[in-house]
């Protein structure tokens, strides 16, 4: 009996669905390999990201070639920029994802619990955040503590991130806190805190997953925008935003600038849908 | 299968061609697990005129079978065999020409009639609907018929209900417009699945009393489908037992219920008899008093529109009653009567407008939030949905060991494990079920784990709110012996809400009978099952139904018309006079007093001496 019980749990029996399905299985090895090369190539590549290599200008890729991925304009070879890219857009996408994700959970359910006069503050200032411009926000941020800093850029990407979380988490919330398991708890005596950690959150799990591995995406293509209005990382460092914006604008004769930073961005997507389907269905014991 | 006994003793009608006639249907539903075979080799005959209860437990098929023949099965469900309908074969006929039959000549009659009835049509425009597609009525002509309809379903006050939306009526008066639809072209015959079963028993005696007059005035045929034999006694003329998909016997509604051949049979019979009070009830400790409550009220604030009209909703008013160390009490009345909310006040899980509650010497609203949680251990609820009151994130033991988490934190996980194996064992749920999640159990087990986290503290204070009603027959036997048992083995008290009168008789010792969140009498069972002193009380044990065809058809022709008036609007003085036959005037003028009624029984009416 107690072996039937330790070998179950909601966290236990998610990680096993996930490493059950294939697709999930997939994305994550994907993942995995492509974030490894990203920490890893650079080093061991005898080009540094902002090297210039005069005898190769905008050549295209070739495997036999000095650069498996060709180069720019610049010369600046396009395999370790695209992986430098990679490990900052991740770096910063995650980030803001967790940041977002966290503050907005923890906003959400605690408004949702609360209920009363608490609720409609926290969630009318969500709401006048909300309608503010949110690139105002982000110019005057940067304009205040100096543009192009990466803390600047996670500050601004979360600080916008975080409302929509938060939204969806009261919602939940407020469905949640109707059900008769909610208040079977309260009758056993289990803490407000108890019952949002025991109760509320684990049944928000799902949802938040999902939602938080379709934010990652999202964050990498506001940080290429906010890259692109000059707001984001700037040259010399590389991001996939402002390569791809690069690559765009050589499309005709160079493809290769744009593909390449494009390629790795499809398949930093399509990883994490994936792996976001597979959390939802892996968290959610009904499924199976 | 032996043979079956078919209808041999069966007056006159049987002589006259049979309106539905089915011969060996079989249902059967395409699963992923394999082909499931819900109804095997049915046959059966329905005379003109002639009521045919058919009875069985639920997974009887006997839903199935009447969707098959309506031609209404889901759509992983095949028909096969005979189902011959005044000469038409019904099994494989297209669905434009069963549409000239169902609706038209066949009136169905669901269980819950808000979902067979359309949310944004009022009620008028619905069943003006179905006459003007099948009789081709114009709509004002439609629309005078349809009011016609109501009044003989007698709606109160049907023009007004005409221009209603569903939503806007009660459970009774939905049922009532649905059979207002089922009739509106004249059927042949009527199905009603499970009519009166999401209904309160005394809207439940009205709706059998409205069937059983319609069948006599129409000379229509019925076919009364129900889990309950006293449901078919005062209305049917013949009954069909099913189990597990085939019939088991088939005989005159007097021949089943007082000789029934069959086992099966005897054992439905046995089980719908009126109940006995229970042997083995232990008798009230005189001891202490456990749970004092006093002058309890509780109001809801009903915000509509905008601004928010501050309109209050009371849901309790004025409760009072002390409950015994190793006491039970039962809380009965119709939904809407604020049984629940009672219960959760009592628990201290909403917060009433006035009044006290007293566990063990201490004022339980006036604790502050730190100790009534801990006080919670010894004060513990199950509720009524078994699914929707567990995690469904949280395994068996998980959600069992719950409360030892909270109140008893120092226990080791050995010991913890330990704990819930041996509670688990108390509740008969099998250690194989631990590392299960809700939705992997059936009903009863999810019941089970409830009451194994009810129990695992220990409580003083057991409050179940209607533990059963969600459960089918079995089910509910099998659950009720275990509180029995949970009971005599732990000296805990018993607050035990149900709308299931026969079961509080079982149960309790004393019964608080409330409408309207008003306190009507509270008496000990003896007393208030053989000489109940309230009216409301003595409407509430006359509608429940008894099997035996020599009495029920009486008790139903007596059946009083009525429905609860609004919470928001309760009548002045007694909030019951608007449904008593005895009412007076005094009873619009002034609140009856809470009296002594003899033997420490105390009732709310003005002129229950008299009427004793």
């Amino acid at each position: 009996m107690a072996e039937a019980a330790a070998g179950r749990g909601l966290w236990r029996d998610a990680g096993r669905r996930l490493r059950a399905n294939r697709g999930a299985r997939v994305a994550l090895a994907l993942l995995g390999s492509v974030t490894l090369l990203a920490v890893l190539a650079p080093a061991a590549s005898p080009w540094a990201f902002d090297s210039l290599d005069w005898r190769h200008l905008a050549e295209p890729p070739g495997l036999t070639a000095a650069h498996w991925f060709g180069t720019d304009r610049l010369g600046r070879d396009l395999f370790v920029r695209t992986l430098h890219g990679v490990r900052l857009s991740l770096l910063i996408s995650l980030l803001a994802s967790a940041i977002s994700v966290g503050i907005g959970l923890a906003w959400g359910a605690l408004a949702g619990f609360a209920g009363g006069r608490t609720e409609e503050a926290m969630m009318r200032f969500v709401d006048v955040l909300y309608s503010l411009p949110y690139l105002f926000i982000v110019i005057i941020l940067s304009t205040v503590l100096g543009r192009g800093s990466i803390a600047v850029l996670l500050l601004a990407i979360a600080a916008v991130g975080w409302l929509t979380t938060a939204r969806i988490v009261h919602g939940q919330t407020l469905q949640l806190k109707r059900r008769e398991f909610i208040e079977a708890a309260r009758a056993t005596g289990v803490p407000t805190v108890g019952i949002l950690v025991r109760h509320v959150i684990p049944n928000l799990a799902g949802t938040v997953v999902v939602y938080a591995t379709l934010t990652v995406p999202q964050m990498i293509l506001f940080e290429s925008f906010l890259s692109f209005l000059g707001l984001g990382v700037q040259e010399p460092y590389a991001s996939l935003g402002n390569l791809i914006n690069a690559g765009a604008q050589e499309m005709e004769s160079a493809p290769w600038m744009l593909l390449v930073p494009a390629a790795f961005l499809v398949l930093l997507l399509g990883c994490l849908n994936l792996l976001g389907d597979g959390l939802r269905d892996a968290l959610d014991p009904r499924e199976h | 299968m032996p043979s079956i006994p078919v209808n041999t003793d069966v007056p006159a009608m049987s002589a006259s061609q049979p309106v539905l006639t089915l011969e060996g249907l079989t249902v059967r539903f395409a699963t992923p697990g394999g082909a499931l075979t819900a109804v095997e080799g049915l046959s059966l005959s329905v005379a003109p005129g002639e009521c045919l209860g058919v009875v069985g437990e639920s997974g009887a098929g006997k839903s199935q079978a009447f969707l098959a023949v309506m031609g209404l099965l889901a759509a992983n469900g095949r028909a096969s065999g005979s189902a011959r309908f005044a000469g038409t074969e019904l099994i494989g006929l297209g669905s434009a020409a069963l549409d000239a039959v169902r609706g038209a000549r066949i009136g169905m009659v669901f269980q819950d009639p808000m979902s067979s009835l359309t949310p944004h049509l009022t009620v008028g425009d619905q069943i003006a609907e179905v006459m003007m597609r099948h009789l081709h009525l114009p709509r004002a002509a439609a629309r005078g018929r349809a009011l016609e309809l109501l009044e003989r379903v007698q709606l109160t006050d049907p023009a007004r209900r005409m221009r209603q939306y569903p939503h806007e009526l009660s459970g009774g008066m939905r049922q009532r417009a649905g059979i207002a639809i089922a009739l509106a072209c004249g059927p042949q015959l009527l199905i009603a699945d499970e009519p009166t079963t999401a209904l309160d028993v005394t809207v439940q005696a009205q709706i059998l009393a409205l069937l059983a007059g319609l069948k006599r005035e129409r000379s229509m045929a019925m076919v009364l489908i129900t889990h309950d034999m006293g449901v078919v006694a005062g209305v049917a003329d013949r009954v069909a037992v099913m189990r597990a998909g085939r019939l088991v016997e088939a005989a005159a509604v007097a021949g089943i219920l007082k000789s029934p051949r069959d086992p099966y049979t005897r054992e439905l019979v046995r089980v719908a008899a009126p109940p006995v009070r229970g042997a083995d009830v232990a008798a009230a400790v005189p001891g202490s008093t456990a749970l004092a409550v006093s002058g309890l009220s509780v109001e809801f604030p009903v915000s509509r529109g905008w601004p928010r009209s501050p309109a209050r909703l009371t849901a309790l008013r004025g409760v009072g009653f002390e409950l015994g160390a190793g006491e039970s009490l039962g809380v009965v009345g119709e939904s809407g009567g604020g049984k629940s909310t009672l219960a959760r006040a009592v628990l201290a899980l909403l917060s009433p407008s006035a009044g006290e509650v007293v566990w063990m010497g201490r004022e339980l609203l006036s604790l502050g939030s730190a100790e009534l949680r801990r006080l919670r251990g010894e004060l513990q609820i199950v509720f009524q949905d078994p699914l929707g009151s567990l995690d469904p994130r949280m395994t068996v033991s998980e959600i069992v060991g719950e409360p030892l988490l909270v109140h008893r934190p120092g226990l080791s996980p050995p010991d913890r494990m330990e704990t819930i194996a041996a509670m688990l064992r108390r509740v008969d749920l099998g250690a194989e079920l631990s590392g299960r999640y809700p939705h992997e159990l059936s009903g009863g087990q999810c019941q089970r784990v409830g009451i194994a986290r009810a129990m695992i503290l220990e409580p003083r204070l057991l409050v179940c709110d209607e533990p059963l009603s969600a459960l089918d027959g079995p089910t509910q036997r099998e659950i009720l012996a275990l509180l029995e048992g949970l009971r005599r083995d732990s000296k805990m008290s018993l607050l035990f809400i149900s709308h299931d009168l026969a079961v509080v008789r079982r149960l309790c010792e004393r019964v608080l009978v409330l409408y309207l969140g008003t306190m009507m009498e509270l008496a000990r069972s003896e007393s208030l099952y053989s000489r109940p002193r309230h009216p409301y009380a003595c409407e509430l044990l006359d509608a429940v139904p008894v099997a035996d065809p020599d009495v029920q058809p009486a008790r139903l022709r007596e059946a009083r018309p009525g429905e609860p008036p609004s919470p928001l609007a309760p009548p002045s003085g007694c909030v019951y006079r608007s449904r008593c036959p005895h009412a007076l005037a005094i009873c619009a003028e002034r609140v009856p007093e809470w009296e002594e009624s003899g033997g420490g029984d105390r009732v709310a009416c003005h002129r229950w001496r008299e009427l004793v």
